[in-house]
């Protein structure tokens, strides 16, 4: 298989999926269950978040996952100040024993874009406590560069607005960005469908990360799969080399031997 | 004695933080703790004696993208 010994590598460790997939939004436990297996990924994120102390009787999202099988990456979704953010991660270890954390730091409600100077004084202090930071970030290499040169172990720049499904809005910055960085380059938020997937993949992105473009859909476990597919085949058409694009046509039946 | 835990007010007999876990059903393994904003490492669970006045921030994982 021409995908053989194609891994990401994220810290020195690896992985044979570059999609990455989120754990919210699903409609129950054993859709979400269903749709991570047939995503094929092997990093799942999850939130940190209260525990509700009065009413125990909920099931806990551990209960449904393979922790054998998944590596867990904890998000600081939500959170709008390093502060915040720094001591989530901390709580995140400490509850999943792992240091990996996907960094992210908001600026407003409306549009969940990074706040990006608060993402980077976040960073500085985790990755001195030893975290391996993956940041959500904007689509600026500058600020990309910035994380790269603090430590970070990947920088994930948005697609387009988180849960928005707007699809791959920029992707001269995402070509610049993988131009700029030597971490791998994860396109986080964005996707809404396949073919959004395969772009990112196609420009040379190390992987995808996506929770809402899969637990949204009609058929989140059809569409888990259909991203599976996208990411390994616009991973493969990067890796093959694609035809410069022409304006004009150019036969792909010889000309000799015409009967005419 | 009285302490706040998650953001509310709770009114507890004097126990270990291990214990009081088990008390409200909570799986220690499954949770991070913070005691009066340090972490405090599972470990220290069972030697840890809640006192009056502690603030507990009792945190899991949860679906997130």
């Amino acid at each position: 298989m021409p995908e053989n010994n194609d891994k990401l590598v994220i810290a020195g460790r690896e992985f044979d999926s570059r999609l990455m997939v989120g754990t919210g939004k699903y409609a129950d436990f054993p859709q979400m269950v269903a749709a991570i297996e047939a995503s094929g990924a092997q990093i799942i994120t999850v939130a940190v978040r209260r525990v509700n102390i009065s009413d125990r009787n909920k099931e806990s999202l551990l209960d449904h996952i393979d922790l054998k099988k998944y590596t867990l990456l904890p998000n600081t979704a939500g959170c709008y100040t390093a502060d915040d953010a720094i001591r989530t991660c901390r709580l995140a270890r400490e509850a999943g024993l792992s240091d990996f954390v996907k960094l992210e730091v908001l600026g407003d409600e409306r549009t969940l874009f990074p706040n990006n100077e608060e993402l980077l004084k976040a960073a500085a202090v985790l990755i001195n406590e030893g975290f391996t930071v993956l940041p959500y970030t904007s689509d600026d290499p500058i600020v990309c560069r910035r994380l790269e040169d603090l430590g970070c172990a990947a920088v994930m720049p948005l697609g387009a607005p988180i849960g928005s499904g707007l699809g791959i809005r920029n992707p001269y910055n995402l070509r610049i960005i993988l131009d700029t960085v030597k971490v791998p380059v994860i396109v986080d938020a964005g996707v809404g469908t396949a073919s959004d997937a395969a772009i990112a993949m196609e420009l040379g992105c190390h992987g995808v990360l996506m929770n809402t473009g899969i637990a949204g859909a009609q058929d989140p476990v059809a569409m888990a799969l259909a991203m599976n597919l996208a990411v390994r085949a616009g991973r493969l058409a990067y890796r093959a080399g694609r035809i410069p694009m022409k304006l004009h046509a150019n036969a792909s039946s010889p000309l000799a031997g015409l009967i005419a | 004695m009285n302490i706040t835990i998650n953001g509310e007010a709770a009114s507890i007999e004097p126990l270990s933080v291990q214990d009081y876990l088990i008390q409200l059903g909570i799986d220690p393994r499954r949770v991070a703790v913070e005691l009066n904003r340090e972490i405090l490492p599972k470990g220290a669970y069972p030697g840890t004696a809640l006192k009056e006045g502690d603030s507990l921030e009792i945190v899991h994982f949860v679906g997130g993208g």
